[in-house]
């Protein structure tokens, strides 16, 4: 499994693992889906911290699952990204679609 | 283009499980050039979008092969050139635009934006009906110089 989730209440949190290009995000995409689908959460959390890998297809996700959260009415959050992340992060604007925070420290 | 020092030449199809061999290929032959772990994901970033770009648009409905040369060039200079015989791109100008996308949905259209700025330089060479060449070019200024 590419994706570990966990959930609260009203939250899901997301954590991926190993790299995220347009082969591994089908998968990666199914499993936020369905964990979304069935639980309905008002913030969806997205944490990086575990991908070593990261190109537009990353982007391509997150706008995705805004775009999901928006229809039924939620948020989504990005989590600890690593410094190669940030800066694909940076040029897509997407900051303004998705909070990025950071609850650790995150090594290179 | 100064003197090539050495070069490595590789044909992979166009399934997307070859992303990642693709991106991965070209680092390790980069490495000769000593780069800093930033510079590597650089690199293999940017391949990583080319070569999306051909499976994802040039051989949309079909597999086709992936030909990719990696040339390394007398100042600390690695030339990557990423073509197909696909589609071609009608409107090259437009498909390099941040934001536009044929695909919508779980594509970004970012790819070239990315290629952009992660290389020095990006030239991009299509024939409708023929196919697409996408030549990245980066100077790597390595460990030595950051030290």
């Amino acid at each position: 499994m590419p994706v570990s989730i966990r959930n609260s209440q009203d939250e899901v949190t997301a954590i991926i693992e190993g790299e995220i290009d347009h082969h591994t995000a089908t998968e990666i995409r199914k499993c936020i889906d369905e964990s979304v689908e069935r639980i309905r959460p008002k913030l969806l959390k997205i944490d990086f911290s575990q991908v070593s890998f990261m190109d537009s297809s990353g982007i391509g996700l997150i706008m995705g699952r805004y775009n999901t959260m928006k229809i039924i009415g939620g948020k989504v959050e990005v989590q600890n990204p690593t410094p190669a992340i940030e800066k694909i992060l940076k040029i897509s604007g997407i900051q303004k679609l998705a909070k990025i925070t950071k609850t650790q420290e995150v090594s290179k | 283009m100064s003197v090539l020092i050495n070069e490595t030449r590789m044909t992979v199809e166009s399934r997307s499980i070859n992303e990642g061999f693709s991106r991965v290929a070209v680092a390790a032959f980069a490495a000769q050039l000593d780069p800093t772990v930033e510079e590597l994901s650089d690199i293999k970033t940017a391949v990583s979008e080319a070569v999306t770009n051909c499976i994802v648009h040039a051989y949309e409905k079909q597999v086709g092969k992936i030909y990719i040369t990696v040339g390394i060039y007398e100042n600390q200079t690695i030339r990557i050139k990423i073509r197909d015989r696909g589609c071609g791109i009608e409107n090259v100008r437009q498909a390099r635009e941040p934001l536009y996308t044929t695909k919508g949905g779980e594509r970004s259209g970012l790819g070239f934006a990315v290629m952009e700025s992660f290389m020095d330089k990006v030239t991009i060479r299509s024939n409708v009906g023929k196919g697409t060449t996408v030549t990245l070019t980066k100077q790597i200024c390595g460990r030595c110089k950051n030290d």
